[in-house]
C-alpha cells in the first residue's frame, strides 16, 4: 500500500511581490519543474518541511492580480485552485503573498481567494522596505478582521519570517483557517442563484459558486469552456444574472472589484499607517532610465551588453566544450579501431550528438542570467515600456525585444527566453519569428560563399553589403510574418498591455543562479534528448549502407585517375599506397584516397541517395546533388553544411569556411550532365540562392526541438513548412533573377 | 470629462467612469483604478506610446488606446495655485 500523498499547498500572489524568492526560501533546492497537462505553462513545485517535521508539497503558481484570468498563466491558477487540472489535486491550503507597500491591491486577490473556501495564510512580504518607508502594519488587527487566519510579516529576501511562515502553514492545515468572506450586497448571491438554478433547469452540469462568480463577473470569462451546455442558453442565463446586479444599481463587470476594494479598505483602516516616502528612489531612477534620450541610450547600451555576452562571451566556454568533445573523440576513437561502424556510431553519432546540444548551454545560461537580472531588478517592465510602440503594431510587444535580439546569436536560448512575455499571442508570434533572425550558425555559410565566390568577382565592398543584406533579409520577412500571424491566424485573445512598473530592487543571487540552472537543466532534459535523437538518425542516414564494394569501386577509380594525372602506372600508385601504409605516418596519397572514399560513402548513403532523388526539387534554384545533400545533412545544425561539403568534395570532414582547398574545389566544380554540363556549379546566382536559402530555411533540429517543447509540435511543424517553403521560393527567385540579369 | 490618454505629463485627474466591459478595464479595476481614484500621468514613452500612470502608490504602463475608455475629470493641483 502506498502512503497518502503529502498535503498540497499553493503559493499565490501578485507579480513582483517576491514570490519566487519566498518559494526558494521555503523549499531550498528541493524543487522540480514540469508542465501542466495540455498547456506550456511551467509547473514548479517543491518539498517544504513544517515545524512538526511533516512534509508538504508547495506549488508555485504563476503571479496574477485577479482571478479574472486574462492569460494562459493566470488561467492555470484558477484551474488549479478549483481542481480542474488533471494530475493536480485541489490544494489543502493557499499561501497568499502580498507586497506590504501596496496592501490594498494585494489583498484584493486574497479577498477573491477567500471565496474558494480553502484554508489561507497571508504573508506580508518586503517588510524591510515597509520599515524603510516608515509604514507600520498591525498584523494582529488585520488577522482578526479577516477571521483569524495567520497573517505573517516577512522579508523573503533577507530570510526574515520564514520560520513563522512554516508554522503558519502547519496551523492552516491543522485548524483549517478560512478567511472571512466578503459580505456581498444581496444582489450578488441572488445573481449567482439565478445562474445556478437556470443551469439546473437546463440540465447543465452544476459548477461550484466561485466558478459561477467568474462567469457572471468576467466580461469574457476564460472558464466558459467549462460549461457543458448550449452556449446560447448559457449566455442567456449569464445575462439574466447580470441583469439582477444591474437592477441593484451596480455595473456587473465592476461590482466585484468595487466591493472587494471597499472591504479591504475597511480591513486596513487604522491597521496600516500612511507611507511617508513611497518609492522615491525608484522615481528618481526612472527619471534617468525612462528619459527620452538618456533612457533610450541606456537601453541600447544594456542590450548591446546582453548581445555581446550571448554572442562572444558564450563563445569561450563553447570553445572549451567543442575542444573537450574533440579530445574525447580522439581518445575514444582508437578503442574501436577494428569496428569502423561502432567507431563512427560512437564518435560521429553519440559523442557528437551529446556535444551538439551541450554546446548551446553557455548561451542559454548567459541569456537566462541576464533575463533573471532584467526581470528581478524591475528593469524588464521599463524596457518593454520604451520599446512597445516599435513592436505593438505588428502584434508583438515590448518584451519581444530581448529574445529577438539574442536570436541573432542563437534561436535556442531565445525561444526559451520568450517565457517572460505574458501575452500568449505575442509570445507565440515571437517564438515563430525568432528563427528568422540570422543566428551565428549561418555566419560560416555566408563567410564561405562570400569569400570564395563573391569577393573574387564583385570585390570586398559589395561582398560586405551582401553580408549585411543576409542579416536583414530575415528581419524583413519576420516582421510581416508576425503581423499576419497575430492578425489572421492566432485565435487567442490579445492580452491587454497593462504592465506594472515595479520598484527597482537588487535580485537575490540565489534566485538568479537557480533560474539559470533550471533553464539549463530543462533544456538538456527535454530539447537535448530530441537533438540527440536527430543527430543519431542523420548520422545513420549518412553512414549506411557503407558497403565494402563502394570503397573498392572508389579505390579503383581513384587509382586510375591519380595514375593518369601523374603519368604513373596503376600498379605504381597501388605500390605507393601499400608501401606508405606499412611505414605508417602521414601519407598524402592514402589520405586523399581516404577522403575520396568518404565522399563516395556519403554519395551512396541513404541520405546521399535521397539527396540525389530530391535534387530536381532544388534544381530551379541551381543546386546540384552535393549542395542538396549538404542542405539535408545540415538538419541537425546549419554549420554542418561546411563539413558535409568538405566530405562530398573529397577533402575530409575537418574543413572550415576558411579552407582554401574547399573554396578552390568548389570553384572548380562543374555540372557533369544535364542542360548545364561543363558549366561551373557555383555561379553568382547559385551562391546567392544558397545564402538566401540558409537565411530563411529551418535547417536546425535544435531550434525545432526547443520550439516543440515551448509551443507544441504543431507550431514546430508549421515553422518548418513555412520557413522551408519561403527559403525555397527565395532561392529560386534569386537564381532565376540573377540568371536573367546575367550575373 | 476627457479620456485618461489625453492628460499631459504631470497632469492629474480623478476617474469618473470606466466602461468595464473589456478585459482591459477589468484588469485596471483589479489594480484598483476605479471611479473616484486620483490618477497622474507621469510619463509618455519616447515613441509616443504607451503611457505610464501613477495611482494609489503604484506605477502602471498602458497603451493609449487602452487608456481611452477611462474618463477622468482633470484636477487642478494645489501646486499650480501656489506657483
Amino acid at each position: 500500500m502506498s502512503a497518502a500523498p503529502p498535503p498540497l499547498v499553493a503559493l499565490v500572489g501578485n507579480p513582483n511581490t517576491g514570490k519566487t524568492t519566498l518559494f526558494n526560501a521555503l523549499t531550498g533546492l528541493r524543487q522540480r519543474v514540469g508542465n501542466y497537462p495540455g498547456v506550456t505553462v511551467a509547473k514548479k513545485s517543491g518539498v517544504l518541511s513544517l515545524p512538526d517535521s511533516s512534509r508538504v508539497e508547495l506549488l508555485d503558481l504563476p503571479g496574477l492580480y485577479s482571478l479574472a484570468a486574462a492569460s494562459l498563466d493566470e488561467r492555470v491558477v484558477i484551474d488549479t485552485l478549483c481542481g480542474h487540472l488533471s494530475g493536480t489535486a485541489v490544494p489543502d491550503a493557499i499561501v497568499c503573498i502580498a507586497d506590504c507597500t501596496n496592501l490594498l491591491r494585494n489583498l484584493f486577490l486574497a479577498s477573491q481567494l477567500a471565496e474558494l473556501g480553502i484554508p489561507l495564510v497571508i504573508v506580508l512580504n518586503q517588510a524591510d522596505i515597509a520599515r524603510k518607508q516608515g509604514l507600520s502594519i498591525d498584523t494582529a488587527q488585520i488577522s482578526s478582521r479577516l477571521g483569524g487566519i495567520p497573517v505573517i510579516l516577512a522579508s523573503a529576501w533577507h530570510g526574515e519570517g520564514i520560520l513563522q511562515v512554516r508554522a503558519a502553514i502547519q496551523t492552516a492545515l491543522e485548524r483549517k483557517t478560512l478567511m472571512a468572506r466578503l459580505d456581498w450586497h444581496e444582489c450578488v448571491p441572488a445573481a449567482i442563484t439565478i445562474l445556478r438554478e437556470g443551469m439546473q433547469r437546463e440540465n447543465i452540469a452544476p459548477l461550484p459558486d466561485p466558478e459561477l462568480q467568474r462567469l457572471v463577473f468576467d466580461a469574457a470569462s476564460p472558464i466558459l469552456d467549462r460549461v457543458h451546455g448550449d452556449s446560447a442558453v448559457v449566455e442567456r442565463l449569464v445575462k439574466a444574472a447580470r441583469e439582477r446586479i444591474r437592477q441593484a444599481g451596480f455595473n456587473p463587470f465592476a461590482v466585484e472589484a468595487l466591493l472587494h476594494y471597499e472591504r479591504i479598505k475597511k480591513v486596513l483602516a487604522g491597521a496600516v499607517s500612511e507611507s511617508a516616502n513611497a518609492h522615491t528612489l525608484t522615481q528618481r531612477l526612472d527619471k534617468f532610465l525612462l528619459h527620452r534620450v538618456l533612457g533610450t541610450l541606456l537601453f541600447f547600451a544594456s542590450m548591446a551588453g546582453v548581445f555581446a555576452s550571448v554572442f562572444w562571451l558564450a563563445a569561450i566556454p563553447q570553445g572549451w566544450i567543442e575542444d573537450g568533445f574533440s579530445w574525447l573523440i580522439e581518445t575514444v576513437s582508437p578503442w574501436f579501431e577494428n569496428q569502423p561502424m561502432l567507431q563512427s556510431l560512437v564518435t560521429d553519432g553519440i559523442i557528437n550528438g551529446v556535444g551538439s546540444f551541450l554546446v548551446f548551454l553557455p548561451q542559454i545560461l548567459i541569456l537566462f542570467f541576464f533575463l533573471a537580472l532584467l526581470e528581478g531588478s524591475g528593469y524588464m517592465a521599463r524596457a518593454a515600456f520604451l520599446m512597445d510602440k516599435l513592436f505593438s503594431w505588428c502584434g508583438l510587444n515590448g518584451k519581444s525585444f530581448v529574445p529577438m535580439l539574442s536570436g541573432y546569436a542563437c534561436a535556442i536560448p531565445s525561444i526559451m527566453g520568450t517565457r517572460t512575455i505574458e501575452d500568449p499571442k505575442a509570445r507565440l508570434a515571437t517564438i515563430f519569428i525568432i528563427p528568422f533572425m540570422s543566428c551565428s550558425a549561418r555566419l560560416p555559410v555566408y563567410a564561405l560563399m562570400i569569400t570564395a565566390f563573391l569577393v573574387p568577382q564583385i570585390g570586398e565592398i559589395k561582398g560586405a553589403l551582401v553580408m549585411v543584406a543576409m542579416y536583414l533579409v530575415g528581419l524583413v520577412v519576420a516582421i510581416p510574418t508576425a503581423w499576419f500571424l497575430t492578425r489572421f491566424i492566432l485565435k487567442t485573445r490579445a492580452q491587454p498591455f497593462v504592465l506594472e512598473m515595479p520598484r527597482y530592487q537588487i535580485p537575490k543571487p540565489r534566485d538568479v543562479l537557480w533560474q539559470m540552472w533550471e533553464s539549463g537543466f530543462e533544456f538538456v532534459k527535454r530539447a537535448g534528448t530530441i537533438i540527440f535523437a536527430i543527430t543519431i538518425i542523420v548520422w545513420a542516414l549518412l553512414y549506411f549502407p557503407h558497403g565494402e564494394e563502394i570503397a573498392e569501386a572508389e579505390k579503383t577509380a581513384f587509382v586510375a585517375e591519380y595514375a593518369k594525372e601523374n603519368n604513373l602506372s596503376s600498379s605504381a600508385v597501388l605500390d605507393a599506397l601499400d608501401a606508405e601504409k606499412i611505414e605508417g605516418g602521414d601519407n598524402p596519397i592514402a589520405t586523399a584516397l581516404d577522403h575520396h572514399v568518404q565522399g563516395a560513402y556519403i554519395e551512396q548513403s541513404y541520405l546521399g541517395r535521397f539527396g540525389k532523388f530530391v535534387q530536381p526539387v532544388f534544381a530551379p534554384a541551381g543546386f546540384d546533388w552535393k549542395i542538396t545533400v549538404g542542405v539535408l545533412a545540415s538538419f541537425p545544425a546549419r554549420e554542418v553544411i561546411i563539413s558535409t561539403l568538405g566530405i562530398t568534395y573529397s577533402l575530409g570532414g575537418d574543413v572550415d569556411e576558411d579552407n582554401e582547398d574547399l573554396r578552390s574545389a568548389m570553384a572548380k566544380s562543374t555540372w557533369n550532365s544535364g542542360p548545364h554540363a561543363g558549366q561551373p556549379i557555383f555561379t553568382i546566382p547559385v551562391v546567392i540562392a544558397i545564402m538566401a536559402f540558409f537565411a530563411l530555411c529551418s535547417q536546425c533540429g535544435a531550434t525545432l526541438a526547443t520550439m516543440t517543447k515551448e509551443a507544441g509540435w504543431r507550431w514546430a511543424a508549421a515553422s518548418f513548412i513555412y520557413m522551408t517553403t519561403l527559403a525555397w521560393l527565395a532561392a529560386v527567385a534569386c537564381y532565376k533573377f540573377g540568371t536573367a540579369i546575367g550575373l | 470629462m476627457r479620456p485618461l490618454s489625453s492628460l499631459t505629463v504631470g497632469q492629474q485627474g480623478q476617474v469618473v467612469q470606466l466602461n468595464a466591459t473589456r478585459p482591459i478595464d477589468q484588469r485596471l479595476l483589479a489594480l484598483g483604478l476605479m471611479p473616484g481614484m486620483r490618477v497622474k500621468l507621469v510619463r509618455i514613452a519616447p515613441l509616443g506610446d504607451p503611457i505610464a500612470i501613477e495611482f494609489q502608490n503604484q506605477c502602471v504602463s498602458l497603451r493609449k488606446a487602452e487608456a481611452e475608455a477611462v474618463q477622468v475629470e482633470v484636477l487642478v493641483t494645489r501646486e499650480v495655485f501656489s506657483a
